[in-house]
């Protein structure tokens, strides 16, 4: 079967409907009086500050943990596939790939791409920037992402084969994530980590933790991409002093805006501030493998003591969606719609309470500061909803320093985040699956393990759409983790900078590829 | 002479006596903190087999006690290391941060001691008047608030609402020294409103005090002015205890100043450091470290030295 491009989106008729009232909602709401103009102007400067990372960071894709590296990665450098503003999955360097059996995949590279310093792109140099995050020796964030690979060869000078150990129709998905930018292979078979890449754009001055400068390729290969002359990419951890940077003109763009100050920069004429639905989600995990969480009673009475809407209307500020304890969000693949949401009702609380033995309940629930903007206020909110049904959740603040070693997946109750994935297959298996490393909810249920393998090998849509269904009822039913919403990305942009007026669910600043998909209005 | 250069020897054996303590407990203060670089770098994406091979790789297995000792020769050697994280050597990373925190601190120095000094001497002059007050409630309440409200307010005022200046001071290796001075002028206001109080306090005490004695009375009555009588005859004698206060001040604004380089979003060694402590980064923290018990070391030395110089009671003893 050949796939010169998936779509991530769902295709039926109801989807359709959802979209185009999406799109219609956001025409009278989002879109500000400017008309975007058709065609992209060269030229400008673009400035745009991110909030993750520092003076430590290097270009090295084995590293990449923060926004100043992936927005780097994906300014300088191309991966093989690449998720769209609409949130397709698009050929980047790979330009077709395919696989009969979705265990050995064949992809066709580009030819004619060269990188900043004139070398060509040839098989070598994606073999050499994949096999970097695997091996005994790695140690980088991305292998457990290739463990399933078995080998990779080339076939000719523009064709790269992968045998993976078991069947995976996502594959081309994994190869978008943000570790696997294509870098250029030395002759001595090291890979060149300096910032060379076939992206859109070359680098100028690398101080990392401070501002880094690029400048356009003039030998970009990808049509309608690149179209300011120059970008700046500064790092600003601090909230208020990016909305200050924002509202001053020092930069044009900036990664996430603060709930607190989105009414009042919303009315600058200047500003526009962009609310992209994605997937992002915080969890409340339970140990389920110990009491008094491992009865499936009380995990109920936890799911339904807790008001949802209300968490998104006020921590949220509305910029969000509710989510049925499942991390499979609308904007994903096979979400099952049909699944009914799970709404606040005390007294069903109440009922699974009884049931599992307990007039009331006293239990702490952990949480940082430093997990996600409000978490902290959601948890209060989450005390104030379970009081009536006998639930008291006192609520334990965690210093964010060492929250992630000390607190996560070691104590009985605890909240957790989890960044979008592209496909269910990825958060699934990275957070639900028995043998899991980051089963938060300490989850095992025979089934879940047994479609979770069966669905990735399944080429055919419709098996997959059913078997995903029956896997996001399992964990909305017995999962170990309460997942009470979806957050949108939401992050100021200068009105003096356009874009094609759709923007990436996958990351803030339109995936992280504004760089090369914005221009100068 | 003599006494001065033995005052200054055993000044700074005491000084490198100071900075050994300093980086013992440096070092156990972060290998105290929970987690560990490995741990940091890979985030939440860190399985125990990276982190083994991770921590491997930066050497972080051998003991701490090793660890130190072998930094500690490094040093003795001219040599700092590299950064945990990113390897590259630490000679370089500090050397533009510690050149951007000095620069500020001496443009808050240039604006602070000579506006301090001179309010002092002012309000000693008129004291009790309603210039006095004045001057005392306005340093006092700007010493009250906080950094940050500081800052800002200044932000406020200069950025949002006048743009006179940018919100955040970007100092990158390119900037001329005219764009320098425009981008951390309003950083060096806010740390000069912080620590304009103490010194001019500090002035005006000491003043207040000689202005009482019998020696400046003689001066009056030989029908020297006011500005010579303060100048030439009271200043030099109350040198000593507000020079103590402006090192103080200065060695804080080289120390003190992470909430200033936030904000500002400054490359400065303050933020440098928040970052290695947060990442873990045990050899960067250490050598910002001992920069700054350096810098109070250095400058409560020069106070001394000028103190004594200035007094010859203490200059000629016998």
């Amino acid at each position: 079967m050949t796939h010169p491009e998936t779509k991530a989106g769902s295709v039926n008729r109801r989807g359709v409907l959802l979209g185009g009232a999406a799109v219609g909602a956001a025409a009278l709401t989002g879109m500000p009086n400017k008309l975007y103009a058709a065609t992209p102007q060269k030229g400008g400067l673009l400035r745009v500050a991110v909030a993750q990372g520092g003076s430590s960071d290097t270009l090295d894709p084995t590293t990449f943990s923060g926004s100043q590296q992936i927005f780097l990665g994906w300014t300088l450098r191309n991966n093989l596939t690449e998720i769209g503003s609409d949130g397709a999955l698009k050929p980047e360097l790979a330009e077709s790939w395919s696989s009969d059996d979705a265990q050995t995949w064949v992809f066709n590279l580009r030819k004619g791409v060269e990188f900043h310093n004139g070398k060509s792109l040839t098989a070598d140099d994606v073999i050499a920037s994949l096999n970097m995050h695997r091996g005994e020796d790695s140690k980088s964030g991305a292998k457990s992402l290739l463990a399933s690979v078995e080998s990779i060869v080339s076939e000719g000078a523009h064709a790269v084969k992968i045998t993976l150990t078991g069947k995976n129709a996502d594959f081309p998905f994994i190869l978008s994530d943000y570790h696997f930018n294509i870098c250029p292979v030395n002759p001595d078979g090291s890979v060149d980590v300096s910032g060379t890449g076939t992206g859109g754009y070359i680098l100028e001055e690398f101080n990392p933790g401070v501002r880094t400068r690029v400048r356009r390729n003039p030998n970009y290969w990808k049509a309608n991409s690149a179209h300011f002359d120059e970008g700046e990419v500064i790092l600003i951890n601090d909230p208020t002093a990016a909305t200050n940077a924002l509202v001053t003109g020092a930069v044009h763009a900036i990664e996430s805006s603060e709930y607190k100050t989105l009414a009042l920069l919303g009315r600058r004429p200047n500003i526009h501030v962009e609310s992209v639905p994605g997937g992002f989600h915080g969890t409340f995990a339970m140990n389920s493998a110990a009491a008094p969480f491992n009865n499936n009673d009380l995990r109920l009475a936890m799911k339904y003591a807790i008001d949802r809407q209300a968490i998104v209307d006020t921590v949220l500020k509305g910029h969000g969606v509710v989510a049925n304890d499942h991390p499979v969000s609308p904007s994903m693949p096979y979400h099952d719609a049909s699944i009914e949401q799970r709404a606040y009702d005390p007294d069903k609380a109440k009922f699974h309470l009884k049931k599992a033995g307990h007039d009331s309940l006293t239990m702490q629930l952990s949480v940082s500061d430093g997990l996600y903007a409000g978490a902290t206020d959601a948890v209060t909110l989450y005390r104030e909803h379970a009081g009536p049904s006998g639930l008291d959740i006192q609520v334990v603040r965690e210093p964010g320093d060492g929250y992630w070693s000390d607190v996560w997946m070691k104590k009985p109750l605890f909240s957790g985040s989890w960044g979008p994935r592209p496909v269910p297959d990825m958060i699934l298996t990275t957070a639900y699956a028995s043998s899991a490393d980051w089963n938060e909810g300490a989850f095992s249920n025979a089934r879940f393990d047994e479609l979770l393998l069966a669905a990735r090998g399944e080429l055919d849509e419709a098996k997959r759409g059913e078997m995903y269904g029956e896997m996001q009822r399992i964990l909305s039913d017995e999962g170990g983790s309460i997942i009470p919403f979806f957050r949108s990305y939401v992050y100021g942009r200068n009105t003096s900078i356009a874009h094609s007026g759709q923007l990436g669910s996958d990351w803030p600043l339109d995936g992280h590829r504004a760089m090369e998909r914005w221009w100068t209005a | 002479m003599h006494a001065v250069l033995k005052m200054v020897v055993q000044r700074v054996a005491l000084g490198v006596l100071t900075l050994l303590v300093v980086s013992a407990l440096v070092f156990i203060s972060v290998e105290f903190l929970p987690g560990d670089v490995a741990e940091q770098i890979l985030g939440q994406s860190a399985t125990p087999e990276t982190l083994a091979a991770l921590r491997d790789q930066l050497g972080l297995n051998t003991p701490p006690v090793e660890r130190y000792f072998d930094w500690l020769g490094g040093i003795l050697q001219g040599d700092f290391g590299q950064s945990v994280i990113s390897q590259r050597p630490i000679t370089e990373l500090l050397a533009q941060r510690l050149g951007n925190t000095l620069s500020l601190a001496l443009l808050a120095t240039l604006i602070s001691v000579p506006l301090a000094v001179g309010l002092g001497i002012l309000a000693a002059l008129k004291r009790n008047t309603w210039v006095d007050r004045t001057i005392n409630i306005g340093t006092l309440t700007a010493i009250s608030f906080p950094e940050y409200f500081v800052a800002y307010g200044l932000i406020l005022i200069f950025s949002v609402k006048l743009g006179w200046f940018p919100s955040i001071s970007i100092v990158s290796g390119t900037v001329t020294f005219a764009e320098r001075i425009h981008l951390t002028l309003l950083p060096a206001l806010t740390l000069t409103m912080i620590v304009t109080a103490h010194m001019m306090r500090m002035t005006r005490a000491s003043i207040i005090n000689l202005l009482a004695l019998p020696y400046v009375e003689m001066a009056r009555l030989k029908g020297a002015s006011q500005r010579r009588v303060v100048v030439v005859h009271a200043l030099p004698n109350a040198i000593a205890p507000i020079v103590n206060v402006i090192a103080l001040n200065i060695a804080y604004m080289i120390a003190g100043v992470v909430i200033v380089e936030v904000v500002f979003v400054y490359p400065g060694l303050g933020q440098l450091l928040v970052d290695s402590v947060a990442k873990r980064d045990v050899t960067v923290v250490q050598a910002a470290c001992l920069i700054f018990a350096s810098a109070f070391i250095i400058f409560n030395l020069v106070a001394d030295v000028i103190s004594i110089v200035s007094n010859p009671r203490l200059l000629h003893r016998k």
